[in-house]
Parts: C-alpha cells; sequence; structure tokens
C-alpha cells in the first residue's frame, strides 16, 4: 500500500494539477478559536480520483470549500497548475450534499443555469443538457421540477449541473450522503462510469470507507477535529470496478486498514 | 384504481365548495327565520332578505362610491409597492442602513396609524390623497420586511453555486436570490392588499365625502341598517377580489412554486 507524501512531489516535472500546502482554518465561536484544519497537505495528479475520508467535523468540507476558491484559510495556499487560486474557482464542477436545485427551474433549467453562467451557447449546451440527463438515466425527466423528483434524481441533477462545462476538476462535498444505500450504489457507479469516460480530477469528500474504497485512486484519511492528513493510502484495485468487487479480500484489506485507523484515533470504538 | 382517485380529488374539491356554501346558506336560513318569528326591530338587525333588497335597490350607489375606494386601495397599494420594494433592497443591500432605518420603521408600527388619520387630513384635505396616504402607511410594513427577509433567507449553498459557476453579483441577484424570495414577497403584498382596505376605510371614515366607508357612516347616521350591511357585504366582496387579483398575479409569477405548495398543504389537511 503506498504512503504517498505530498512532499516527494515538489518539483518534480509532473506538477500535481492541484496543490493544498499547508491548510490551517480557524473559526471564531463563542467558546473562542476553533481550530478546523491543522497543516492539511494535499496534491492530486490531473486526472486522478482523490477522496477525503474522515469523521464529522474534521474539516473536510471546509477543505473542499478552500479547494474551490470559495474559502480564505487561515494559512496556507492553494493552487492549480502552479497558479495560485485566489478567487472562487469557475472552472470546476461542483456537486454539494443536498442538490441545491432552484425550485423554479425544471431539471433542464437547472442543468442549463450553468450553461447561462458561462455564456455558452444556447442550442448546443441544451443538446448536452439532455444528452447528460439521459446519460444518468433522466431520459424523459427534463421538464419535470426539483419537487417532482426524488432524492437520488435531483442529486443527478445536480451532478448534470456540474459536468456540462466540461470542467476540469469535479469537487463533490459528501454527494450520496443524504441517499438511501440502494440509489447510493447505483449513484456510485454512475460517477464511476462517468469519471472513466472523462477523466478529470475529483476531489470526492466522504465519510463512507466502501465509497472512498470503490471510487479512488487515492484516499487521504483525516483525523477527527482539528483535521489532520492520518494517511494516504493508494487504491490498487483494477478498472472499472464491480459491486462483485467489494466481497474481495482485497477490498476487505483497505476497509479494514481505514477501520483499523479509525479505532486507533477513537473515531471508532469496538467496546 | 388511477380513475377512483381522480373521483376522490374531484369530490375533494367540489366539497371545499360546497361546504362552505352550504354553512352560509344554513346561516342565512337561520338569520331569516330568527329576525321574522321573533320580530327583531330592522334597525337592529334586518333580515338577510331585506338587506338583499337594500343591495339591489342602492346597487348603483354601492358601485360609484365603491369606485372611489377601489382607485384609494389601488393607489395605496400601488405607492407601498413602489415605496416598500426599493425599502427593503436598500435595508438587504446596506447594513449601516438597515441598522439605522430598521429599528424606526419597526417601532413606528407601534404608533396606531388611525391615530395619523386626522393629522394627515388636516395637512392634505377632504380629497383622495389623505386616503391613499393611510392605506399606504398601513399597508407598506408587509412588504418592506417579508421582501428584506425573503431576500436576506437564502440556503448559503445557493450563493456558493452562483460564485462558483462565476456569476456576478447583479446576475445572482436576478437569477438566484430575487426568484427565491418571490414566495415571500408574495406573502407580503397579500397581507398588503387586505390591510390597505382597512386603511381607505378607515380615510373615509374620517374625513370622508364619498366612498363606501363614508357610505357606512351616512347608513348609520340616518340608521338605515340594511345598508350598513350592505355595505360591509360591498367591501368584503371587494377586499377578496382585490386578495384573489393579487393570488393570480402570484400564480402567474411563480406558477409550479406554489402549486406544489398549495398541494402539500390540502394533503396534510
Amino acid at each position: 500500500m503506498a504512503q504517498l507524501d505530498p512532499s516527494h512531489s515538489k518539483g518534480e516535472a509532473d506538477q500535481p494539477y492541484l496543490s493544498l500546502q499547508g491548510l490551517s482554518m480557524i473559526y471564531g465561536s463563542r467558546d473562542g478559536p476553533v481550530r478546523a484544519l491543522d497543516q492539511v497537505s494535499l496534491w492530486a495528479r490531473r486526472g486522478e480520483f482523490l477522496s477525503v475520508l474522515g469523521p464529522s467535523g474534521c474539516g473536510k468540507s471546509t477543505l473542499l470549500m478552500i479547494a474551490a476558491g470559495l474559502m480564505r484559510p487561515s494559512s496556507g495556499t492553494v493552487s492549480i497548475d502552479g497558479q495560485s487560486v485566489t478567487r472562487p474557482r469557475t472552472d470546476i464542477g461542483i456537486v454539494f450534499q443536498s442538490p441545491v436545485l432552484l425550485e423554479w427551474r425544471t431539471a433542464l433549467g437547472n442543468v442549463m443555469l450553468q450553461a447561462e453562467a458561462k455564456k455558452l451557447e444556447r442550442t448546443a449546451a441544451e443538446r448536452r443538457a439532455r444528452d447528460l440527463l439521459a446519460s444518468v438515466g433522466l431520459a424523459g425527466f427534463e421538464d419535470k421540477y426539483p419537487h417532482e423528483l426524488s432524492g437520488g434524481m435531483r442529486q443527478r441533477v445536480s451532478l448534470c449541473r456540474a459536468l456540462i462545462h466540461n470542467p476540469h476538476q469535479l469537487m463533490m462535498d459528501e454527494p450520496f450522503g443524504a441517499l438511501d444505500a440502494l440509489t447510493r450504489d447505483q449513484l456510485v457507479l454512475d460517477l464511476q462510469q462517468i469519471w472513466n469516460e472523462r477523466r478529470m480530477t475529483v476531489l470526492f469528500i466522504t465519510h463512507s470507507v466502501p465509497e472512498a474504497v470503490f471510487l479512488s485512486d487515492r484516499i487521504m484519511v483525516m483525523t477527527p477535529r482539528p483535521g489532520r492528513v492520518d494517511r494516504v493510502i493508494g487504491i490498487e484495485l483494477p478498472r472499472p470496478r464491480t459491486l462483485a468487487m467489494r466481497e474481495t479480500p482485497e477490498f476487505a484489506a483497505y476497509s479494514r486498514e481505514i477501520l483499523d485507523l479509525f479505532l486507533a484515533r477513537g473515531v471508532l470504538r469496538e467496546h | 384504481m388511477e380513475r377512483s382517485r381522480a373521483q376522490r380529488e374531484w369530490r375533494t374539491r367540489v366539497s371545499g365548495v360546497i361546504y362552505p356554501i352550504g354553512v352560509v346558506l344554513g346561516v342565512l336560513v337561520v338569520w331569516e327565520a330568527v329576525t321574522r318569528i321573533f320580530g327583531v326591530p330592522a334597525f337592529l338587525l334586518p333580515p338577510p332578505s331585506a338587506i338583499g333588497a337594500s343591495f339591489v335597490a342602492n346597487s348603483h350607489l354601492l358601485l360609484s362610491n365603491g369606485w372611489i375606494t377601489t382607485v384609494e386601495i389601488l393607489l395605496g397599494f400601488a405607492l407601498s409597492i413602489v415605496v416598500g420594494i426599493p425599502l427593503a433592497l436598500a435595508i438587504f443591500l446596506w447594513p449601516v442602513f438597515s441598522r439605522s432605518i430598521l429599528p424606526l420603521l419597526v417601532s413606528s408600527q407601534a404608533m396606531p396609524k388611525v391615530a395619523v388619520a386626522p393629522l394627515l387630513l388636516v395637512w392634505f384635505g377632504f380629497g383622495l390623497l389623505p386616503k391613499v396616504l393611510i392605506a399606504f402607511l398601513i399597508a407598506f410594513f408587509p412588504i418592506v420586511i417579508n421582501t428584506a427577509v425573503g431576500l436576506a433567507s437564502i440556503e448559503p449553498e445557493k450563493i456558493y453555486l452562483a460564485r462558483s459557476m462565476g456569476f456576478g453579483a447583479t446576475a445572482t441577484f436576478f437569477k438566484i436570490r430575487l426568484p427565491n424570495a418571490l414566495p415571500a414577497i408574495f406573502g407580503g403584498l397579500k397581507i398588503s392588499i387586505t390591510l390597505a382596505v382597512v386603511g381607505a376605510v378607515v380615510g373615509e371614515f374620517v374625513g370622508g365625502d364619498a366612498g363606501l366607508g363614508y357610505l357606512l357612516m351616512v347608513a348609520n347616521g340616518s340608521m338605515d341598517t340594511a345598508l350598513l350591511f350592505a355595505g360591509i357585504v360591498a367591501l368584503t366582496v371587494l377586499g377578496v377580489v382585490l386578495y384573489l387579483l393579487v393570488e393570480l398575479a402570484e400564480r402567474l409569477a411563480i406558477p409550479r412554486h406554489i402549486i406544489s405548495g398549495d398541494k402539500g398543504a390540502r394533503e396534510t389537511f
């Protein structure tokens, strides 16, 4: 199991696509300052599927917001292709835990919001939006409003909205956290398929061990608050991965490693 | 099965109309019977039939005065929108403005605006203007508060999303924040239109020479209780029609959103 240290990649010829250096985040709260992130460094190659796995409150969502340029860290830097990020990045697609759809727009209209923001040519963008919706099983639902769709369908619309402009990077903040187990499995498979076709860089925030192992090239496991990098685990399972693979000893060994880490840190307790 | 469900829905909808009408008719019949059987004097409580007769006999009077009141209400309501929405925008956009104006605005609402009516009469005479101003004073506050609250209350993720998509401040406002606030704004408009009716009538009470409020005072003075009731019915109808017009505008502005809300409400009851 490859343990990759972010410092190794520095200065090498193949510069990482995304690089976060020494990120710390301190919030002011009623009980004084709270340290959400502590000296977190990570990097991702172009086209890599990188998961950040950790318990609730370890600051992993904050990490994504910083990486997206939507929040400023208290200290540390974010860079893309060596360029420092100082403003919200518009070249990415974001999927939040909730679908964040506009209730007054149809499924298609919600996907097209991204196209309007990017001023994409309308007919071409609309064709693309319809193709995307169809590719995640939403053909025939283009003109439905969010309240007419199930939770899983809404999250699929949200995913299409994040993809319509062919982003270099997809950032997902526990995107399947609010869904039932079966819908989750389907969306994980859908996401793998999408990533296989496009190979964009993915930063995937999750607290689900099987989800992270199933999808990732590498998993960065975080400690409980304040969030630090605990261990980076390379997942060397063949792709495309299948549901049956979750029952294999290799898959189990990865899960075991992560669970042992959680047990050692007190995130989980076996009584 | 689909069919029986549709039938059931239709039946619920019909009973939603039939039952209240039935109750009203029942009350009218009892009312008519009681006044006749016990010989209640007409100046105390006229029977519904006498009120109906008065309504028909005075229909011209009710219409012409009703029109004047309608104009006062609509002008007051329009003024409430024209002043209220920009005020709410300013409160939302400039925190300093909000901090300095909002407390004054809220405490001004504790003042009974009816008490200001005589003052407005002194300043603006007996014409249309003081009635419009009283209607405005009573009606504009809900628009300001609802619009300001509607604009401010939005999931933070929607704003994050807009920023990550690359929308500027203006586009974010018009594409996301304003439509998001529309249900709240229309909530304010619906309260406001009913208050504008109150305001116009109060203005006519205090110093009117025309309008339904004035007609009520005249009927009262001449002990014409049947006409008094007819005036109240006319005012009620006017209020309901104006409210429904605002609701219609709401449905045109945000069809899906509201229809879904209605459905949810109907299912819970």
